[in-house]
């Protein structure tokens, strides 16, 4: 981890980087989207820092706040040993405004990283050669990973056979209704109270 | 639903037995069939690890006849649906599957061909057989190759007497049938290793 | 026939062309089951390539948001499904960094050889993969036998071939059988002998010699600028393995070196998976000898270890505990942590977030073959059709893992 990352952000950066913490040995720097992209370069290109790999860019999706998407990178240099993780917030409760620039030019492994953020979370990235979905098929709508989108929510490609096609039974025993079985994981009111 | 009392022997084709083979050249055909299976091995997920062990040396597939695999549905008979089907390769196995010749066999392979295993969501096919048509079911996961080793006999079985009606595979040893010995209760403070001796004794034939 | 009115100059025909849309569809004999290549060709030279992933996308990330932090086991095994241990010790070790937990001692050996187990597994799963799709079957059935015997321990003490779900917060789901080491010993010369016959055959072979050499090459700084780790990023020369750069369970304590490569091509990848079996094996061996023969596998934290069968029955405070682990899942404190181990192919990392309750929040895992199959146009571009086929191979994308 570096808390030397840390101190020379806060040094350049000022009142972009929001705030910091060390929880669990991660040094985290939690930064202004607008400086995203200028942020990103510095620690590219700083001598000291010289983050070469990139190692992760993800979404985690907190609906209760503004702004709702957290969108949250993770680097490390392979010179020095050090890790650093930046993160940013964009979007609004219907993620309007979830921009965001993209870094392909500084580090070109995030090309697809970028994208599944995009396919999971919603975010566009500005710049970006080749923004569409990677994991699901592009007649998709809606993006699975953020907490509003029912995680079983399917959309068939090819339509489903029926029993009479079929000539015998193809649902077999349901799965557990919405009242039985384990509470965690239930997600919002009774799946019949609003149209799915 | 269909033939699952005797599911795991092998029946040999009499006169009298029930089935639609009742002619010998059905009977013939459908041995010269069985024997023969051209494989198109559909392989995505893990099960993929258990065809290739299937295909190896311990749990030889050959012996069977059904080794060769044919990477083009025109020249395949058997198609080896082996791991997960998401929502987006739906249509990809439709097609293939249209693309087969008649006479055709699917075997679901793996409990996420049959059912959609426990990846009950947005993204996955919840058992092949809302797509295609489905011949024998060989739950697990990845289901032992002995399980499948069984399932393709199954399937030798039913290709042998031209039935097209569904089969799954069950376990060689089926533990309701040893329900007492299971759910036996032994009391000790001392050592908890001393119910595994019971757990064990029953289900060992 | 007529005469031609044009003038022509010499050997300058020009035709139109315009470049083949070829299609490697995602149902691909070459048991990487789900990747699509649409590619353009003009010959047999690839002009663009676009690889489409996803065709294995499971859910894994939303359905660890459905249960407990113990239920993601089952989910963490099927991402790189040839190597499932080291994937369960990686998120066992993630949170347990949350929660701030150390296993005991003779965990972390177990720990470590069981890993190491499942990594030779995969190294002899994609070496022998990629010699079967160049048409050289014999090696790969030899593999896949010395693959067996590395089941069949792994049976032995987990009860599963293939997909274990052996790790649990806080240790392992059972300690060792009192075989193990025994077993391990035995097999482990049996499997380095198959190695060694394998590369007999393979390696002074001028074919599969011609077809690795020099083909995919990748430059250091490519592939470090590509997010790339594991074997394919040693391959091309930089000797970043995590287990020797930020060590984790006992590798500081044990003696192994790192296969490095030169040229970043196929051929170094095949050579570094090879170099990273005998490794193994020297780990192993090394942390057989050191692990004790007694004592606890879990660490004795109750709020994360299911209490003894035989307590459970007879204490209702062992009850209780048992009760709200299962039901409610162990509570982890609040935050995001991340936390990377060495895996298979890389830079296996878990990048947890948590609420404080016993659902996880949000579970992140980071698939070191995700990245390395998005350079894969970077590889293909320019070369001809046959060549995708060892460099592909030489990978390892597994789908379950570049998927998730």
């Amino acid at each position: 981890m570096s808390q030397l990352a840390l101190d020379k952000l806060k040094e350049r950066f000022g009142t972009a980087i929001l705030e910091t913490h060390s929880n669990y040995g991660d040094d985290t720097a939690l930064v202004d989207a607008a400086q995203w992209k200028a942020i990103g370069k510095f620690l590219r290109e700083d001598p000291a820092l010289d983050f070469d790999l990139p190692v992760d860019l993800c979404g985690v999706d907190f609906p209760d706040r503004l702004p709702r998407m957290e969108v949250v990178l993770h680097l490390y240099s392979i010179a020095r040993h050090h890790r650093v993780r930046v993160k940013t917030r964009v979007g609004d409760e219907d993620m309007d405004g979830a921009d965001l620039d993209s870094l392909v030019s500084i580090w070109p492994g995030l090309n697809w990283l970028e994208r599944e953020v995009f396919d999971m979370s919603g975010v566009r990235f500005r710049g970006h050669p080749d923004l569409r979905r990677i994991l699901m098929y592009p007649e998709f709508e809606g993006h699975p990973l953020q907490r509003t989108y029912p995680a079983d929510r399917t959309q068939p490609l090819v339509p489903y056979r029926t029993e009479d096609e079929a000539g015998m039974p193809l649902n077999k025993l349901e799965p557990f209704g919405y009242d039985e079985g384990m509470p965690f994981g239930r997600q919002g009111p009774h799946p019949r109270a609003e149209d799915n | 639903m269909g033939d699952m009392s005797n599911a795991n022997r092998s029946l040999t084709l009499e006169g009298n037995e029930q089935g639609f083979a009742t002619t010998k050249v059905d009977a013939m055909l459908g041995w010269a069939r069985k024997y023969s299976l051209f494989a198109y091995p559909f392989i995505t997920a893990c099960c993929g690890m258990e065809f290739m062990a299937l295909n190896s040396p311990r749990f030889d597939l050959a012996r069977f006849g059904a080794e060769a695999p044919r990477f083009s549905p025109r020249q395949s008979d058997l198609l080896w649906v082996v791991g997960t089907i998401s929502q987006r390769q739906g249509p990809v196995l439709k097609r293939i599957y249209e693309q087969m010749m008649e006479p055709k066999w699917v075997f679901a392979f793996g409990t996420c061909a049959s059912s959609g295993g426990f990846y009950d969501n947005y993204t996955t096919v919840p058992g092949i057989d809302k797509i295609i048509p489905v011949d024998v079911y060989i739950p697990g996961c990845p289901p032992r190759p002995e399980a499948v080793l069984d399932g393709l006999m199954l399937l030798q079985d039913k290709i042998a007497r031209g039935e097209r009606r569904a089969g799954v595979v069950k376990p060689r040893v089926d533990p309701a049938d040893h329900v007492k010995e299971l759910v036996q209760l032994r009391r000790s403070a001392n050592d908890p290793s001393e119910l595994a001796p019971r757990l064990h004794a029953g289900v060992r034939k | 026939m007529e005469p031609l009115d044009i003038e022509l100059d010499e050997g300058e025909l020009e035709l139109p062309a315009e470049p083949m849309h070829l299609n490697m569809g995602p149902s691909h004999p070459a048991m990487h089951g789900t990747v699509r290549m649409v590619l353009e060709l003009s010959g047999e030279t690839i002009a663009k390539v676009d690889v489409q992933v996803g065709y294995l996308h499971r859910g894994f990330e939303k359905m660890c948001e459905r249960g407990t932090w113990a239920q993601v086991f089952p989910y963490v095994d099927r991402l790189n499904y040839v190597s499932p241990m080291l994937n369960n010790v990686g998120y066992a070790l993630a949170v347990e960094k949350m929660c701030g937990i150390a296993v005991p001692e003779r965990c972390q050996w177990y720990r470590m050889a069981l890993g190491e187990l499942a990594r030779i597994s995969d190294h002899l799963t994609c070496d022998g993969a990629m010699a079967m799709e160049l048409g050289a079957f014999t090696p790969f059935l030899w593999f896949i036998k010395a693959r067996e015997m590395v089941w069949d321990i792994l049976e032995e003490e987990t009860g599963a071939r293939l997909t274990h779900s052996f790790g649990r917060i806080g240790g392992m789901a059972e300690p060792p059988t009192p075989d193990f080491k025994k077993l391990c010993l035995a097999a482990l010369p049996e499997i380095l002998h198959v190695v060694e016959e394998g590369e007999r055959m393979l390696l002074n072979n001028r074919i599969f010699l011609d077809r690795l050499e020099n083909v995919g090459p990748i430059s250091k700084a490519d592939a470090v600028a590509l997010g790339w780790t594991g074997p394919c990023l040693r391959a091309t020369g930089v000797s970043y393995d995590i287990r020797k750069a930020h060590p984790y369970l006992k590798y500081d304590e044990v003696d192994f070196e790192v296969p490095v490569g030169t040229r970043g091509d196929t051929l170094d990848r095949f050579l570094v998976r090879l170099g990273e079996i005998r490794q193994s094996k020297r780990i192993i061996e090394q942390s057989l000898a050191r692990m004790a023969d007694s004592g606890p596998v879990n660490c004795d934290d109750p709020r994360v270890v299911l209490p003894p069968k035989s307590e459970v029955y007879t204490t209702i405070e062992a009850t209780i505990q048992h009760f709200k682990l299962i039901m409610e899942g162990a509570k982890v404190p609040a935050g995001e942590c991340y936390s990377y181990t060495e895996a298979g192919n890389g830079e296996l990392g878990y990048y947890l977030v948590s609420d404080g309750s016993g659902t996880p929040y949000r579970v992140r895992i980071r698939p070191p073959c995700f990245q390395i199959v998005g350079g894969v146009s970077k590889l293909i571009e320019g070369r001809m059709l046959a060549d995708i086929v060892p460099t592909f191979g030489s990978l390892n994308m597994i789908g379950g893992e570049c998927d998730h």
